[in-house]
């Protein structure tokens, strides 16, 4: 199954090619990561989502905590967490089908952000699942270009709650 | 106010004395030039080698025969790419090192400068940590942190990688501050629960196996497994690097276990109902094959690196923590469980399937082995090449004392014996130092005999010399229809060799010089080599082929 890790880095030259160079000699996939700073500057904050079973999980778990650079690792998957993921695509809109898609757009509470003579440039956030019905829906209409920044993730401010929970938020937003 | 100013170097080599370092081993070139200009005027002691692979193995050397840190010290660019497999095998093996590298420039990284080299790119994979030093005001604070990680929890190399213009940089010496690395944790508490469990394991146990590693000789632990061996009269094994961790005379030690281990040891692994594994971890070399490895047993790991804990092998009860710490800890609550009938089948096959070798009228490489422990009583520090004369040194030769054993276990790095066995003896003066190599080998890192000239230091090299790389014409041999591809060697004269770097040379064809030609290099006080023409194809027996179980020993 996939898994989604919150991990806290030193913010040093080269903590992402250690974690990465880590992934790579051990075998590990990684299947996105995205990186940045937290409220503190000391400190990066990496999502990395991943799949494997447990024993993989736990296996990377520890190698990642033997970097000194990494300072905490948390499993969220199976937490209540808000994640999202932006994501920006071109697609070809000539003046027929503009409309179209400008309605799509707004069933899918996406963003205009740029406009050309044949093509909409188009910001989306939201989870995988969000992201990918709205890729389909614009695939008949020709996507020049798509570039997605891997998901961030974050624990819920309460402990208790469901997956169900993460769902319905995602949503109304 | 006022404070001195002092150079980058001079704060290095401060910071590097600050933990009570007195010696370096290093090769100096031209980004480094600053700190060997420093270290003219400096209290630390520098032994120049001859390659700076050599210079990182005698570091290495010199950390597992002290305890203490090793330290080495290369250029930019080939000096630190030289260190490379040093660095690696002190990773392996999990030995304190600090390597200290000189780098071009800061303005010149990054624009393929002469003798640039990215060397914490290059030795990202093989460190516990590394610094590119990028602020003069930040090297106090890296020394003290990089000594550290190299020493606390599982040891390891870090390395410094020191811009020259940092070296020549003069700022004001402020003492480093506290170490804070909030994502270092060295030393795990134990969790009592654990103890309890494993308590309670060992308790039910009819048949329980001490399997030793490395991490006994590392945490000092060799007293409490003594006792803890002797307390449940449990049969122990050790890994190659566990050698020396419990005594070699003991009737309840039953030698190495794994590819080149005793029959017993195998049997008793697969036989035992408990394996407590401490400090080690289970290396496809000691496991063969894992489906089939310890199949009747419940395994206790007890291991200082949580990652180490289910790496391999599914574990019943892990104990993470310091080896020292927990077997302490496990004492105190243990009651004696003396299982007869165990220890009885474990005699019997000891009796029956011995160590052995056949004599013939030639030298037996083994013989020489048995030699150098009987002359020196067991009391000399023997260091290895990797090859078969190692196998047989872990074998014949009955290590009896933590450290005494110094070889490349995890890379089996040949060349590593002779500039290792210079490192212990600087460590170690007073003591009688081996190095038994084999003629593949020891040709990897000849020149550092140079070095051993130098200083007066006094080492033996014993050459066990059959004209072969002896363990791949043995594999070739036995796996690969006696197809000898590049495996025979045309050797240089040993004693010529030897003779013109300044050191002793014997060469020794007839068994009864063995024990003189031993005698005379003991007592020479001079860097001696001698040149043992021995049976030319011996096999290490018995040998497990690789990736079989145990139980399926040939020999």
């Amino acid at each position: 199954m996939k898994h989604t890790l919150a991990v806290e880095v030193e913010n040093t030259p080269g903590v992402l090619a250690r974690v990465a160079g880590l992934f790579s000699r051990r075998g590990f996939n990684i299947d996105s990561l995205a990186v940045g700073r937290t409220d503190n500057p000391a400190v990066s904050r990496m999502t990395i989502v991943v799949e494997g079973d447990d024993r993989y999980l736990e296996q990377l778990n520890k190698q990642l905590h033997k970097l000194v650079d990494v300072i905490k690792i948390s499993d969220i998957t199976r937490d209540a967490y808000v994640d999202r993921e932006l994501v920006l695509i071109k697609v070809s809109a000539d003046a027929a089908r503009r409309a179209e898609i400008m309605q799509l757009v707004d069933i899918f509470r996406a963003r205009i952000v740029d406009v050309g003579p044949k093509t909409l440039t188009i910001e989306v956030t939201g989870n995988d699942g969000k992201i990918t019905a709205f890729e389909e829906s614009l695939r008949p209409f020709g996507i020049k270009e798509l570039v997605r920044t891997g998901k961030i993730a974050m624990l819920r401010g309460f402990k208790a709650g469901s997956k169900n929970i993460n769902n319905k938020e995602e949503e109304e937003s | 106010m006022g404070a001195v100013k002092l150079s980058g170097a001079e704060i290095l080599l401060k910071s590097i004395e600050a933990e009570e370092v007195d010696t370096i081993f290093g090769y100096p070139g031209g980004m480094a030039l600053p700190i060997y200009d420093a270290l003219y005027d400096s209290g630390i002691r520098h032994i120049l080698g001859r390659h700076e692979q050599g210079v990182a193995h005698a570091a290495d050397g010199y950390a597992r025969a002290t305890g203490k840190p090793g330290v080495c010290l290369a250029t930019s660019g080939p000096g630190a790419t030289n260190l490379v497999t040093g660095i690696a095998n002190a990773f392996m093996d999990s030995v304190p090192m600090v390597a200290i590298t000189g780098q071009v420039t800061r303005s010149s990284l990054g624009r393929d400068s002469f003798q640039e080299a990215d060397i914490t790119g290059i030795t990202m994979p093989i460190v516990k940590h590394s610094y590119l030093v990028k602020n003069p005001d930040e090297l106090a604070q890296i020394v003290k942190e990089a000594f550290y990680i190299a020493t606390t929890g599982r040891p390891g190399p870090v390395l410094i990688d020191v811009p020259s213009d940092i070296s020549l940089s003069r700022i004001e010496y402020r003492q480093p501050g506290e170490i804070s690395l909030p994502g270092y944790k060295p030393a795990p508490d134990v969790e009592p629960k654990q103890i309890e469990e494993a308590a309670g394991a060992i308790a039910c146990s009819k048949r329980p196996l001490i399997y030793a590693g490395g991490g006994v000789v590392i945490s000092g632990a060799h007293n409490e497994l003594l006792k803890l061996a002797e307390m449940l009269a449990a049969p122990v094994t050790c890994t190659l690097m566990g050698l020396g961790g419990f005594p070699g005379t003991h009737p309840l030690f039953l030698g190495m276990l794994g590819m080149h281990g005793t029959k017993f040891a195998n049997f008793a692994v697969c036989e035992c109902d408990l394996l407590i594994a401490v400090g080690a971890r289970f290396d496809n070399r000691v496991t063969g094959k894992l489906e089939t490895f310890a199949p009747k047993a419940k395994v206790i790991h007890i291991d200082i690196d949580p990652a180490e804990i289910g790496k391999n092998i599914r574990v019943d009860i892990p104990i993470v923590g310091d080896v020292k710490k927990v077997l302490g800890q496990l004492l105190a609550v243990l009651k004696p469980n003396l299982e007869d009938a165990w220890r009885q089948k474990i005699q019997a096959w000891k009796k029956e399937y011995p160590l052995k070798y056949c004599d013939s009228g030639n030298i037996k490489p083994q013989y020489v082995i048995q030699e150098i422990y009987n002359l020196t009583e067991g009391n000399a520090r023997i260091t290895t090449e990797v090859g078969q004369h190692q196998m047989w040194t872990a074998q014949y030769y009955t290590f009896n004392k933590p450290r005494s054993f110094i070889t490349s276990g995890g890379l089996g790095t040949m060349g590593f014996g002779l500039p290792a066995a210079i490192g212990v003896q600087v460590g170690c003066p007073d003591e009688v130092v081996f190095d038994i190599a084999g003629d593949g080998s020891i040709q990897m890192n000849i020149q550092e005999l140079c070095t051993a000239v130098n200083y007066e230091l006094p080492i033996n090299v014993a050459i066990l010399n059959n004209g072969y790389l002896g363990l791949v014409r043995q594999w070739q041999e036995m796996f690969y229809n006696r197809r000898y591809s590049h495996s025979e060697l045309i050797n240089p004269d040993f004693v010529k060799l030897a003779e013109a770097y300044g050191a002793v040379g014997i060469r020794v064809t007839k068994k009864e010089e063995v024990v003189p030609a031993l005698k005379r290099a003991i007592k020479s006080k001079k860097p001696v080599m001698i040149d043992f023409i021995v049976d030319r194809e011996d096999n290490v027996l018995p040998i497990v082929p690789p990736g079989e179980s145990l139980d399926k020993m040939l020999g």
